[in-house]
């Protein structure tokens, strides 16, 4: 019970935390929470001494938790557990779930007093110390079943390890009782260290003033004691009137023990591990690093106000007393109201960098960005990126999943702006001719569909050359990835232009050098270079049904971007796509094929009406060309689906039209009906069971009785199976014939 | 490998939306400084000018690039050492209240060094110093100079002519001392000025560059030879080879090479290696080229790949900065 439930504190505590901050942060929070979490997954996968370790120290932590009676120094299973806390506790330090039962033994006088000081002075923390566990110690404290000793040693090992406890809140609210432990002499410079650790400005009473001013008069002026005052000063001056040395060497003498070596021994050892988690911990910005130099980590800063007003504020104050008082402290930035009603008054933070992790701060970043907002955040990503990337670095290789979070917030903040930054954008140019594509890799994909619509020459040798290296050499998955993260920077691309051409017709002056004959030439550039790397692909991969639908899946955002879009390109897909889809094995593909080319049709009789009406002054206009390729796949496909003489009638020069004379020389009888509806592979499963269906009794499976109105039955059939895609390409494009036939079969 | 010219210096139109606008039109994927040529650097002989720098010589200088500093103005120097201090005097003291103003063990001065400039479109050089006082005598003791750095800019025009006025631009940093005030120093101007500091290692590439380059000066005093430390990869156990040419041969050996007065070009700091390497190899069997220039050593500075570097002749130390300015301005860009 109490095991299960202390185990449970860790993750209570990092709740809270997220709770103050504004709930637009959680995105924010995905992957690097629960700390606790990658402390053990890096420490459970080690060899089994520390799994047997592990087994030992929770055998001890249970004995000490169920242990009743007062039990002799000398008794060996006591013995036995103290040594593995100990060796554990220096060699990595306690887990949190550890300290409620050890401090509760340690303080509540069951054991003798050696025991409790070997407890105490073994309870080094691995990651935090939970708050609940230092309160019900101090609740032992003051009932006063421990010994002086015992006692003077907990204070000093509460104040080196202040920091470590994961929150203070109710601590605080113990402030009392720290206050009343004054009185005790041997106990009264530790207990003003930790209430100088403690203290608030609520805490700052009138009657505790009093109280240090009597026991100063009482003691002597002891350093201990101004210390604690001048804090006091510090918060409310107008309660201390005294005058204090301006000039202290050192208020407090170091509280000495066993636990700072032991805690940097561990922090050493853990900090491979837990680089990214450590700062959460301890809440500071900048984890303490022993091996990594100051400026080599990536630490997003937090958001603070920029100090550096300096001499220009103070002249102001002269003149204007007021009005330079009255920005907005980006610390307090907590809700969006609050943005919403200082946001005439707010600052960029200090570094620029923290805006990352702030959404408030983006959305104003939003309204307010000028040049020198995007050259901050330019040159802090830029640097960051460059001196972090694991795979261009060479000793940088264990920051891998520091280095993955960091890219992961980037990208994230490129969606919450709709916009790529520049940074990234030349990071992946500098950096993709050395990625072994496995490193980050999704990271990474993602960064390519934020590429702005305004790098035209670049992307080709920079873009386009190593990332069809690396594509072509690596599985089929990676291709998938690869197109889709192309498919999703086309759509940014599109997207990015349509908001422009809005804006462009607001404003008139507009020096734009992404003209639209540049950014349809840029379009058809990422198009025809899909369609090349889809052809390839699908024949070094035997035209893979899953690297098929992300293929598909391009040209169904290609095939739409005259009416979606607005914008005057439509290209067909290559024939090394087309045939593939159209003669695929998979319904799905067959399926979305027709979709597209439904959508081509639409597009395409649009553009030729508006073209013919010249409502518009046309700047652009489809070539011939598409309209006759497009044509050309029409033909193939009424005849591979309708007509079944896809062998006769395909015109296409890459397509399928054969002699049949040679036909006749494959021996496969029935050749000319083997592609339509009925026999096309991809479609025979349907037809069987509808075969099946229709005619229940008949067990030969005849092919050839779907044919007049049992073909139209069965279209209606294969329409019901959600084939939609076949459906309004065969109601658009097969018009005549099924409108014909469809009515027919209405009379009847 | 692109020329100079490749995009600097133009800056693109705006695409009349905010968008994230590359900052200086530059070309992308500079990887490598390579310009086909670069000027020779030109002494400089006024007495003045070299008694004033003459402390940074003879020392060992880590080199850092820095990017553009925000909001940095010169006229608030006095402030920023007294903030500094006390940035200091928190971070030596963690956890205790500090009190801005306060006497403290180190004093921190944040000084202007004029004199280190290539033009008059140059930011002059800031100094940073820390000193501190002996225990026994804390009151008339001298002060010992404990760390120094500062930032400086010699024709950086090509970085300076395209930012926005909020930003200064000394992209080079220079430090003598504990690394551990570095930090301090340098974590402070990142938290202030919200820029970025980065080591600025030296390339193989870059270094045979100083080593032809300053072969090429000539030094009034009689100088010691010029020394080049290679090092060879792939080997269980380090081994470095040191080749030293004396000053008279190698500077005999660069004016057969040298065509143009006042210029360097690529190819004859290629051709100057090669009969260097040529030369070994007849003697040695041994290909240089095979190896990894690690250190250059001459009479005008020394140069070591780890980003180290150490002045030896005053007049040439503007002409050595103008060399490093670039190389740092390529590495924040």
């Amino acid at each position: 019970m109490q095991q299960s439930q202390s185990s449970k504190t860790p993750k209570r505590p990092l709740q809270l935390r997220d709770a103050n901050q504004t709930d637009l942060s959680a995105w924010r929070k995905k992957g690097r929470t629960e700390p606790e979490k990658s402390v053990q997954d890096h420490q459970s996968p080690n060899d089994q001494k520390n799994d047997n370790e592990e087994d030992s120290l929770k055998q001890a932590f249970r004995y000490f938790e169920e242990v009743q009676d007062r039990v002799s120094l000398k008794n060996s299973i006591l013995q036995e557990h103290l040594t593995t806390v100990e060796s554990v506790a220096l060699q990595r330090g306690l887990p949190p779930e550890g300290f409620n039962v050890l401090l509760n033994v340690a303080l509540s006088g069951k054991f003798a007093d050696t025991v409790n000081t070997r407890i105490l002075k073994s309870l080094v923390p691995a990651s935090v110390i939970p708050e609940d566990s230092v309160v019900s110690s101090v609740s032992w404290l003051c009932v006063g079943k421990c010994s002086g000793n015992v006692q003077l040693l907990f204070l000093k090992w509460l104040i080196t390890v202040f920091d470590f406890i994961d929150q203070k809140e109710q601590l605080n609210a113990l402030y009392g009782f720290f206050f009343s432990f004054l009185q005790d002499e041997k106990m009264c410079p530790f207990v003003c260290h930790l209430l100088y650790l403690l203290t608030r400005k609520e805490n700052v009473k009138p009657f505790r003033v009093r109280r240090l001013l009597d026991l100063q008069a009482k003691m002597g002026t002891q350093s201990y004691l101004q210390a604690l005052l001048s804090v006091y000063k510090l918060f409310c001056p107008e309660l201390v009137t005294i005058t204090l040395p301006r000039k202290m060497k050192a208020y407090f003498r170091d509280p000495e023990g066993p636990w700072k070596a032991a805690i940097n021994t561990v922090r050493q050892r853990n900090q491979g591990n837990t680089q990214v988690s450590r700062s959460l911990f301890l809440g500071t910005a900048q984890p303490q690093s022993q091996k990594r130099k100051w400026n080599t980590q990536i630490s997003i800063p937090a958001s603070s106000t920029n100090k550096n007003n300096l001499e220009e504020d103070r002249e102001k104050e002269c003149v204007d007393l007021y009005s330079t008082n009255e920005s907005f402290p980006v610390e307090q930035l907590q809700t969006f109201s609050q943005l919403v009603q200082n946001i005439h008054c707010l600052e960029f933070p200090s570094q620029m960098g923290s805006v990352l992790t702030n959404p408030l701060l983006l959305h104003y970043m939003n309204c307010f960005r000028d040049e020198s907002v995007d050259l901050r955040l330019y040159y802090w990503m830029n640097q960051t990126l460059q001196q972090e990337c694991t795979w261009c670095v060479a000793d940088n290789s264990q920051y891998e999943e520091e280095f993955k979070n960091f890219l992961e917030t980037l990208y994230e903040t490129e969606c919450f702006l709709q916009e790529g930054f520049s940074s990234c954008e030349e990071f992946l140019y500098k950096s993709l001719p050395l990625w072994d594509g496995f490193c980050c890799r999704s990271q990474i994909l993602r960064f390519v569909s934020w590429i702005p619509l305004r790098s035209s020459s670049e992307i080709k040798s920079h873009l386009y050359g190593p990332l069809a290296q690396l594509f072509f050499t690596s599985s089929v998955y990676f291709k998938c990835s690869v197109i889709e993260s192309l498919k999703e920077l086309l759509q940014n691309w599109l997207n990015c232009q349509v908001t422009h051409l809005d804006s462009e017709s607001d404003s008139e002056g507009h020096s734009s050098n992404t003209t639209l004959s540049g950014l349809v030439n840029m379009v058809a550039e990422l198009i025809n270079f899909v369609g090349r790397i889809s052809t390839v692909a699908l024949r070094l991969e035997s035209s893979h049904t899953l690297l098929l639908h992300f293929i598909l899946d391009f040209y169904e955002t290609v095939c739409d971007m005259y009416l979606r879009y607005d914008l005057p390109l439509l290209i067909m897909p290559p024939p090394g796509v087309f045939y593939a889809a159209l003669l695929s094995m998979d319904s799905v593909n067959l399926n979305q094929l027709c979709y597209i080319m439904y959508r081509y049709r639409t597009n395409l009789v649009t553009a030729k009406e508006n073209e013919l009406s010249k409502k518009k002054i046309l700047q652009f206009k489809f070539s011939n060309q598409t309209y006759q390729e497009y044509n050309k796949y029409l033909t193939a496909m009424v005849g591979c689906l309708w007509t079944s003489n896809a062998f006769q009638k395909d015109i296409h020069p890459q397509g399928i039209s054969m002699d049949d004379e040679l036909l006749r020389k494959t021996t496969v009888p029935d050749f000319k009906t083997s592609f339509n509806i009925v026999c096309h592979p991809a479609l025979m499963t349907y037809a069987f069971f509808y075969l099946q269906q229709a005619f229940p009794d008949d067990t030969t499976v005849d092919f050839s009785l779907i044919k007049g109105k049992e073909w139209n039955r069965y279209l209606e059939y294969l329409y019901l199976q959600g084939l939609n895609g076949l459906k309004v390409f065969i109601e658009s494009s097969v018009n005549r014939i099924s409108q014909a036939s469809h009515s027919k079969s209405e009379n009847v | 490998m692109e020329s100079a010219a490749d995009g600097t210096g133009q800056s693109r139109p705006s695409t009349g939306r905010p968008s994230w606008g590359l900052p200086f039109g530059r070309a992308h994927g500079r990887s490598a400084l390579s310009p086909s040529s670069r000027l020779f650097p030109a002494p400089r002989r006024t007495q003045e000018d070299t008694q004033r720098t003459a402390f940074l010589l003879r020392k060992q200088w880590a080199l850092y690039s820095v990017t553009p500093m925000y909001r940095f103005s010169e006229a608030h120097l006095r402030d920023y050492s007294r903030l500094l201090s006390a940035f200091f005097a928190a971070e030596k003291k963690k956890g205790l209240a500090v009190e801005i103003g306060g006497e403290l063990d180190i004093k921190v001065s944040v000084t202007s060094l004029p004199d280190l400039k290539g033009s008059d479109r140059d930011q002059a050089a800031i100094l940073v110093q820390l000193s501190s006082r002996s225990s026994a005598s804390p009151k008339n003791s001298e002060e010992k100079v404990v760390w120094s750095g500062w930032f400086c800019c010699v024709a950086g025009d090509e970085l300076s002519e395209n930012l926005p006025e909020a930003f200064t631009c000394l992209p080079l940093f220079l430090v003598n001392g504990a690394d551990s005030y570095t930090a301090i120093v340098g974590t402070w101007f990142q938290k202030t000025f919200d820029c970025c500091f980065r080591r600025l290692s030296l390339s193989p590439f870059n270094l045979s560059w100083m080593a032809a380059m300053w072969t090429g000066c000539k030094v009034d005093k009689p100088a010691p030879a010029t020394e080049l430390v290679f090092s060879v990869p792939h080997l269980p156990h380090p081994l470095h080879i040191s080749y030293a040419i004396n000053l008279e041969d190698a500077q005999a050996l660069w004016d057969t090479i040298q065509k143009t007065p006042g210029e360097i070009t690529q190819k004859e700091v290629d051709v100057f290696m090669d009969c260097l390497y040529s030369h070994f190899y007849r003697h040695f069997k041994i290909h240089l080229s095979a190896t990894k220039l690690v250190k250059v050593s001459t009479a005008v500075a020394t140069a070591h790949c780890d980003g180290i570097i150490k002045f030896r002749q005053s007049q040439y130390l503007t002409g050595v900065l103008m060399l490093l300015t670039e190389l740092a301005i390529c590495q924040i860009q």
